[in-house]
């Protein structure tokens, strides 16, 4: 066989499986938007769920899974970035900075269902904070963490050790150097990696049964006092996510629409989590484009 | 290559006024003994050129000179500048920075706009007053001869800028600065004729006002811009003279051969 029959040969075989993947891929999309898209609509998106009746929504379900998301952010960001910035950056070549990133990996290979168990032991048991939108985010900071500090510390990494030796050489320290340059630098590959990273916490599940739990309490949407138990923002009341709730419509449903609601439910999920990478991808290129420029 | 002795030097004491000097200086990485013994004083106001083959040593040795192989390499022996040296282990490096600045071989301009390149690091030193700033961005860039390329605009990114005209941002930054000393490590061997020519003009003129030390593996170059020029060879200075003698009358084997194309 010549070589360019062998190459051929690999080119067709990379088509083919190409093509396998983006067919699964489409397939999917499809079959979930298909069922779903029909049983969308404005009434769906907001007003609550029915435990019994048929006519129900997701509204209380969206915004758990929003705020869940925003909360599990504002935990988890600032310590993924430290620890990102400390991976890149500072961390010698050793054994302890080995062990940090196996200890990360390890984290980031565990199953879900074992993150929510632990939560539930320990945060809604042990600290007696009852399934809550708080106990939830931590979970999902365990979930999340890794994964965003790992694409932090690849985002630094990306930037050119060049732009490092360019900040020290003009007599910055390595702090300013790393704050000023190689983060502004980094910043649209940090922010893909938040967004990413957020798809997948807006539709993770099972870490959030037994800690964000499986009600959605009618919430007060004009009571902005998050101390208040009856707020919206209250984070310590359980709260429904979308995909706990399709999860729950799927095994315990009992309304008569239970399918066509999880249905729904399911292309809503999907259609935040591709807004959600759309979104990373314009800001990306759009920050880029403002970072570089003087404002 | 042919075995040169490295006890054989030729190394002259400079006449002019001195702005570094650097004393019996050594450079480990490692185990990998890189540089060994330079002894050399580079003159002020002048332009002193580090040549010689790849791997030789000359960014090693010139890295030294503002503490750039700091976590990189082990450097021993004494780099004097304004009676202190500036290798032991109380200097405050960021200081010394400030004073002798460096050019790298691939520019480097920041993620930024053009104007930020230049402010970014005076602001962080200080520097808030808006006039002073544009002050010295149009005279960093003018310095650099590239003021008339991108005085329109400035706040533009940097990143869109040739090759040629990133390399004289990343010398007017420099600049800008008002180091003492300018470091340029083989400035323009990324850049074609026409950049090059621009950077020698720019080193030529900014020679009145700095001390100007630079390593190209580009013998043309050396004998055209600089006023001393020191032979690198494996990890020693074989040879230091004014240009024009080391030239065209070579005192070392080594060197002879190495400017003759006989080498290795
Ligand atoms: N960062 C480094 N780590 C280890 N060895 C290095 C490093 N930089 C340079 N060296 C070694 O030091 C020697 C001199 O290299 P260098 O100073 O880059 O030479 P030149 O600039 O003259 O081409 C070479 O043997 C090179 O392999
Ligand atoms: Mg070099």
């Amino acid at each position: 066989m010549n070589s360019k029959t062998s190459n051929n040969i690999a080119t067709g075989v990379i088509y083919v499986l190409v093509a396998a993947v983006i067919g699964i891929l489409v397939f999917l999309l499809g079959y979930i938007l298909w069922t779903g898209i029909p049983h969308i609509s404005w009434h769906f998106l907001t007003s609550a769920a029915q435990s019994f009746r048929a006519g129900g929504g997701v509204r209380d379900q969206l915004f758990n899974s929003m705020y869940l998301l925003v909360l599990t952010l504002i935990i988890s960001f600032p310590i993924a970035l430290g620890s990102g910035i400390y991976l890149s950056e500072y961390a010698p070549n050793n054994w302890f900075t080995g062990l940090i990133r196996t200890a990360v990996e390890v984290l980031s290979s565990l199953p879900s269902v074992v993150v929510g168990l632990f939560g539930y032991l320990l945060f809604v048991i042990q600290f007696n904070m009852g399934c809550s939108i708080l106990a939830g985010a931590i979970a999902l900071t365990f979930f999340n963490l890794p994964l965003l500090t790992r694409s932090i510390e690849e985002s630094l990494q990306d930037v050119s050790q060049l732009q490092r030796e360019a900040g020290l050489s003009l007599g910055l320290s390595r702090w300013k150097t790393i704050t000023g340059i190689v983060l502004p630098a980094a910043v649209p590959g940090i922010l893909t990696g938040i967004i990413l990273s957020a798809g997948r916490v807006f539709g993770e599940a099972a870490a959030l049964i037994y800690t964000a739990g499986q009600s959605a309490p009618t919430v007060n949407y004009g009571d902005w006092n998050p101390v208040d138990p009856a707020s919206f923002l209250n984070p310590l009341r359980p709260a429904e996510t979308l995909a706990v709730h399709i999860w729950k419509l799927n095994t315990e449903g009992v309304t008569p629409d239970a399918a066509a609601i999880s249905s729904g439910a399911s292309a809503v999920l999907i259609v935040v989590i591709l807004l959600f990478n759309l979104l990373a991808r314009m800001l990306g290129n759009w920050m880029y484009k403002k970072m570089t420029a003087t404002r | 290559m042919q075995n040169y002795s490295f006890d054989d030097t030729h190394i002259i004491d400079m006449p002019l006024e001195k702005v570094l000097t650097t004393d019996n200086l050594q450079v480990f990485y490692g185990d990998n003994h890189a540089m060994h013994d330079a002894t050399l004083e580079f003159p002020r106001y002048r332009i002193t050129a580090l040549i010689g083959a790849s791997g030789s040593g000359k960014s090693t040795y010139l890295r030294c000179l503002n503490r750039m192989n700091d976590r990189i390499a082990t450097v021993k022996g004494k780099i004097m500048y304004r009676d202190t040296d500036i290798n032991s282990q109380n200097i405050n490096v960021y200081e010394v920075r400030k004073h002798i600045s460096m050019v790298f071989q691939r520019p480097n301009p920041f993620a930024k706009s053009i104007r930020e390149n230049i402010t970014f690091a005076l602001k962080r030193n200080g520097i808030k007053d808006k006039n002073e700033l544009n002050k010295r961005v149009e005279e960093s860039l003018k310095a650099a001869a590239l003021w008339d390329e991108v005085k329109d605009e400035l706040d533009k990114s940097a990143l869109a800028l040739s090759g040629g005209q990133a390399q004289r941002l990343c010398i007017a930054r420099c600049v800008a600065m008002k180091p003492d000393i300018l470091l340029l490590d083989e400035p323009a061997s990324a850049l074609d004729p026409i950049s090059t020519a621009k950077i020698e003009e720019t080193l030529q003129q900014l020679r009145k006002n700095y001390s100007i030390i630079i390593v190209t593996h580009n013998m043309q170059q050396a004998s055209r811009i600089a006023d001393y020029t020191a032979f690198f060879h494996m990890g020693h200075v074989l040879e230091f003279d004014e240009t024009e003698k080391l030239f065209t009358n070579p005192q070392i084997k080594a060197t002879e051969d190495y400017i003759s194309g006989n080498f290795g």
